[in-house]
């Protein structure tokens, strides 16, 4: 289970990608993920995966971790590929099969679509393979600060956040101890049809959810023991700091695009 | 001065429910350690929860320090009332360690600079300063409760309330926290309240308070409490086993002039209230 779902997934290094501050990683590839759209021709493309080749490289994560990671997303990608492999009928057909024509529009627009979702999915989710989410956390409270302006709660947000990724190991925990206690009394999860399935997850849920409002109910009492009482007033031990080495990628990355544009038609 | 003081404190949860708290009075001076007995629903956690403002009294008063808590001053109360809960997991706020014991720093506003000294000098006091960016799930209970005490002594308060902070740790756990507490004692002129309902546990205080339903049922110290063993017996609190043994003794004519908390003790005090015999 937790081998093919690194998307999400925090692999500590201390690679320049690591390095950089998680605002300069959120911006530059959140950018990407539209820029991505303006490619089209090969060039342009090339181009791209270039990019994210380097990107990958400059992580130190071994690429086949990377690939194996992104399983699920590659079976969409096949998906996608083969969808529009016979959907579309454009330029001259390449190939015959009994009624099935394949058409060469159908071959380009098969493999630019896949291509982009490929990059798209690698580009994104370095960024959560290189930034702790915490970082993460951070870097959504700094960004979207200005937001406070017009009453969005942007650090009850991001203390939320932080909260249930603390929470999310010892609710693991729990599910496990409260799956086996209840298989111990004969629950079964694993046979019958969908809906004994299904049902068998109430005895589960409700204690999980009981428990929950529990520690809810005294986290906030700790929180306000401790002097929690909103965000007025409060410093933050996690400083975010653009280094040289930010300013550096920024100009790279300006440079890259630059060139995009020049490349694409 | 006092630390703290109940004045004709009257307390319920809600309109419907009974009162838990009835006309209830009580001073701990500052410097004193304090440990509140008391078996479960005895109201023990009310009254921790009414010192640190989390619960206001429908009537009466509560001072700290000689101030009387207001809405007004809440805040300003809960910074020198630090408070340690029962549950290691439920009171970790943080990702990290370090982030749990910065959590009540930030909240008070304090510089950065500042903070990292604290938190570095409060998990020094409790052991722990080489599991600074531990994240919580790779931490013991009696580790957890160890930081959940830094957490609170980053905050420098006067008075510690401890509320069964080690009933759920294995025994283990149980001596780290209490070793930390000692060590604590030691250190600063603090207030501490232990509240607990292991009579084991009562070796560190100065003032043994017991309660039952609602009220303080004795009042006494840790030489003294055994000789109401009765009377705790009848509101269901369990014995020390040497404590029982020494009872026992007791039927063959053998005297205690203390009743012993441990083994140790025990020799000693067979020994010496023994010697002519
Ligand atoms: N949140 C609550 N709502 C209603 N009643 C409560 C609540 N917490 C405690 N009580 C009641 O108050 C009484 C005292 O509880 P508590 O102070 O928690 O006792 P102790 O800590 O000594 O076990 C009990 O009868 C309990 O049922
Ligand atoms: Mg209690």
């Amino acid at each position: 289970m937790k081998s093919f779902m690194i998307i999400g997934q925090f692999v500590p290094g201390t690679s320049s990608l690591h390095k950089l501050d998680p605002r300069t990683k959120m911006v530059t590839i959140f950018s990407f993920v539209i820029i991505v759209f303006f490619a089209n021709n090969v060039l342009s493309y090339g181009w791209l995966a270039l990019f994210s080749l380097a990107l990958i490289l400059l992580s130190k994560i071994r690429i086949p971790y990377i690939l194996k990671g992104i399983t699920p997303v590659w079976f969409l990608i096949i998906f996608t590929f083969i969808l529009h492999l016979f959907i579309t009928r454009e330029g001259p057909v390449l190939l015959e099969i009994s009624t099935f024509k394949i058409y060469e529009g159908g071959v380009i627009r098969g493999l630019t679509i896949s291509l982009r979702f490929l990059l798209l999915v690698l580009v994104t989710s370095l960024l959560t393979l290189t930034t702790s989410p915490m970082e993460i956390t951070d870097a959504i409270e700094e960004l979207f600060a200005p937001l406070k302006k017009i009453k969005v709660p942007v650090h009850e947000l991001a203390l939320m956040m932080s909260i249930s990724l603390r929470f999310i190991p010892t609710l693991l925990e729990e599910t496990e101890k409260i799956s086996k206690a209840q298989a111990s009394r004969g629950v079964d999860f694993r046979t019958g049809t969908l809906k004994d399935r299904m049902y068998a997850i109430v005895p589960l849920l409700v204690p999980l959810f009981i428990s929950a409002f529990k520690r809810a109910e005294e986290l906030a009492m700790a929180m306000e023991a401790r002097g929690y009482n909103g965000s007025e007033g409060r410093t933050k031990l996690r400083e975010l700091k653009l280094t040289n080495i930010d300013y550096i990628a920024i100009l790279l990355y300006v440079i890259i695009n630059i060139i995009f544009f020049t490349l694409r038609q | 001065m006092s630390a703290i003081e109940f004045r004709e404190v009257f307390f319920r949860y809600n309109e419907e429910s009974p009162f838990v708290l009835k006309n209830f009075n009580l001073t701990i001076e500052q410097g004193q350690t304090v440990a509140v007995l008391g078996h479960n629903g005895s109201g023990k956690s009310t009254v921790s929860k009414l010192v640190n403002g989390l619960l206001t009294p429908q009537s009466g008063e509560i001072l700290v320090n000689d101030t009387k808590i207001r809405t007004s001053n809440v805040w300003e109360i809960r910074k020198n009332v630090g408070m340690v809960f029962q549950n290691p997991e439920n009171q970790f706020v943080g990702t990290t360690v370090r982030d749990d014991v910065a959590f009540g720093l930030e909240n008070r506003g304090i510089p950065r600079d500042e903070m990292e000294q604290r938190i570095k000098q409060s998990l020094m006091n409790v052991g722990m300063e080489q599991y600074m960016d531990h994240e919580p799930h790779h931490l013991s209970g009696g580790q957890k409760q160890r930081i959940a005490i830094a957490s609170v002594m980053a905050i420098k308060p006067e008075i510690l309330l401890l509320d069964e902070a080690t009933s759920m740790l294995d025994p283990k756990g149980r001596k780290e926290i209490l070793a930390t507490i000692q060590t604590l004692k030691k250190h600063g002129k603090m207030t501490m309240v232990m509240i607990t309902h292991d009579l084991n546990e009562i070796v560190l205080a100065d003032r043994i308070i017991v309660m039952n339903k609602g009220n303080i049922y004795l009042d006494t110290t840790k030489e003294l409490l055994f000789t109401h063993h009765k009377k705790l017996e009848s509101i269901g609190l369990t014995l020390p086993f040497t404590v029982e043994l020494a009872l026992e003794l007791e039927k063959y004519d053998y005297q205690f002039a203390l009743y012993p908390l441990n083994y140790k003790e025990f020799n000693k005090e067979l020994w010496t209230s023994n010697l002519n015999k």
